[in-house]
């Protein structure tokens, strides 16, 4: 038993280390609660967009010296505002406009990045660092993670009427738009704030896997949330002891660990409809 | 659209002008934006409470667009719609609508009672939960649709038939004095034809008013009180028995019908 304990407590007697499991649980907590919407609305390539279009955005704050935070939020905000435009102008497809964006916002960060940074810091931008958490950054986390739960609780029966039937929240004077933006402002918030954790090619397993896990696990919306919450935390837990005692990254650990519940989680459904069957 | 964010869970403090008047269309034309075609030509309608009204006429007759323009989900460009003598964002609680089922997202993980529930949402608007009344009046709806048994069940797993009941039952929780049915007869077995239009004649007896668009002529006659057939205009306004003729349905439809094959014949002329 005292061996277990050991066990736990040894990383988190530094203090970088407990700040850096903080800030995971943190981000767990805000990408879990969007995570059900991202994947039964289908916005999963949004998603991918937002995460990796920030990249200029994180470059540039940087240079400029200022917290990540700021320069990634305002690049998602831009990449949003953008594909709204492109699409509602009836120019391309939403799908298409979202591809076209991101990609150009993408490889602009890369080149930003190919001239300004070193191939340490490159990693810890793509990949993520948990060890890097600041306390400003937990700070901007807990506030990101309260605004989307806030955000989620407040307009959880309008998010999920416009969702099931946009044609019904229209007629009732309920604009899906409104709710779409609300959501994509959150979308936005969480994955700037979850990029100092897995980084910009990983955020996107935060997003979607404990969604679609917990869709597997259960059929009502509140719950999957619940579960979705339960699963990311989870993976961040685990992410996290692994990363330290096999001396692996943490970004790349946590997805993994993501990965495999969504998998057990969806053989065991099969399993289970087959008896129903 | 920009008078429309406000009716969200407002209530009506207009005074009701003209009660008998449910609905009116003056003069009103409409065209797609994108192509410049035009789906509705000068129409007028009066329409009174109570009334059973079949808004029948092939595709792309302007069905749904006339749907859309009563609830305002399309600009109008000419004319002018009423409802209840008022613009309809100022009442959209009074209007229920129960769209084609290819706009709704049946993959969506949601309960049938969390769907009838949704029919309440007007009345409460912004970060209002439901109450005891709202409750009641989703327990009383999904009774009258025979759908009790199904409360916890998802939508995306139920028959065509069963998911028509819920979204009629959600626009029964509503509890709207002017109900609009897009094509509610579209892959609806015959017990659930039958369970709706129970529902629409005990609804009009209480004078609330209906319109429903559908392809299906047999049911003119039995179920509704007013037949309007449409093709872009209005081609023929009255009581099915009259307005049933193989011409007027030449003129919607743009075919005749075989001369043997009139059942409808015997009721018009006797």
């Amino acid at each position: 038993m005292g061996e277990i304990l050991e066990f736990l407590v040894e990383p988190l007697r530094y203090s970088f280390m407990l700040r850096g499991l903080l800030g995971g649980l943190l981000t767990s907590l805000s990408c879990a609660v969007l995570s059900a919407f991202v994947v039964w609305r289908g916005m999963s390539f949004m998603g991918e967009a937002i995460s990796h279009s920030v990249l200029p955005g994180i470059v540039l704050s940087y240079v400029l010296g200022i917290n990540l935070f700021w320069g990634a939020l305002a690049a998602s905000l831009l990449v949003v505002v953008g594909i709204s435009l492109i699409s509602s102008y009836g120019l391309v497809g939403e799908q298409t406009a979202i591809g076209v964006v991101f990609v150009g916002f993408f490889a602009f960060g890369i080149l930003l990045l190919s001239k300004v940074a070193s191939a340490s810091d490159l990693s810890h931008i793509l990949f993520g660092n948990v060890l890097g958490v600041s306390k400003e950054d937990l700070i901007i986390m807990g506030l990101v993670a309260s605004v989307v739960i806030a955000g989620i609780s407040l307009s959880y029966k309008e998010v999920l009427t416009a969702s099931f039937d946009p044609a019904h929240a229209a007629a009732i004077g309920l604009s899906p738009h409104l709710v779409r933006n609300i959501i994509l402002v959150l979308l936005a918030l969480t994955t700037v704030s979850a990029i100092q954790t897995v980084g910009v090619v990983l955020v996107l397993a935060l997003l979607i896997t404990p969604g679609a896990a917990a869709s597997q696990i259960s059929r009502r919306p509140g719950r999957i949330i619940l579960f979705s919450v339960v699963i990311a935390s989870f993976a961040i837990v685990v992410g996290f002891y692994v990363s330290y005692y096999a001396n692996l990254a943490s970004g790349p650990s946590i997805v993994i660990v993501l990965t495999i519940i969504f998998v057990l989680s969806a053989i065991g459904s099969r399993i289970r409809r087959g008896r129903i069957a | 659209m920009s008078n429309r964010g406000f009716s969200y869970g407002g209530s009506c403090d207009l005074t009701i002008e003209n009660v008998r008047t449910v609905l009116s269309f003056k003069g009103v034309s409409h065209c797609y934006e994108q192509s410049g075609e035009e789906t509705l030509s000068d129409i007028w309608l009066n329409i009174s409470s109570g009334e059973r009204v079949a808004l029948v006429g092939p595709n792309g007759a302007g069905k749904s667009t006339l749907f859309k323009l009563i609830l305002g989900l399309e600009k109008l460009e000419r004319g002018e719609i009423r409802v209840f003598g008022h613009p309809v964002a100022r009442c959209l609680h009074r209007v229920a609508v129960v769209p084609q089922s290819s706009t709704v997202d049946w993959h969506f993980p949601i309960s049938v009672r969390e769907v009838v529930m949704m029919g309440r949402y007007v009345h409460l608007g912004w970060f209002r939960s439901p109450g005891a009344v709202d409750r009641e009046a989703v327990e009383s709806a999904m009774e009258s649709m025979g759908i009790c048994d199904l409360a916890d069940r998802r939508v995306g797993e139920l028959s065509g038939g069963e998911r028509q009941r819920v979204m009629l039952a959600r626009t029964l929780a509503h509890d709207a004095d002017l109900m609009l049915l897009d094509e509610p007869l579209n892959h609806v077995d015959l017990h659930t034809q039958e369970m709706i239009f129970h529902t629409l004649e005990a609804l009009s007896a209480k004078d609330k008013t209906v319109i429903v668009s559908t392809h299906d002529l047999g049911v003119l006659v039995v179920h509704f009180t007013r037949a309007l057939f449409l093709d872009r205009k209005i081609i023929a306004d009255g009581p099915p028995k009259e307005v049933l003729t193989p011409q007027t349905i030449a003129r919607a439809y743009g075919f005749e019908f075989h001369k043997d094959y009139q059942p409808w014949e015997k009721s018009s002329n006797s």
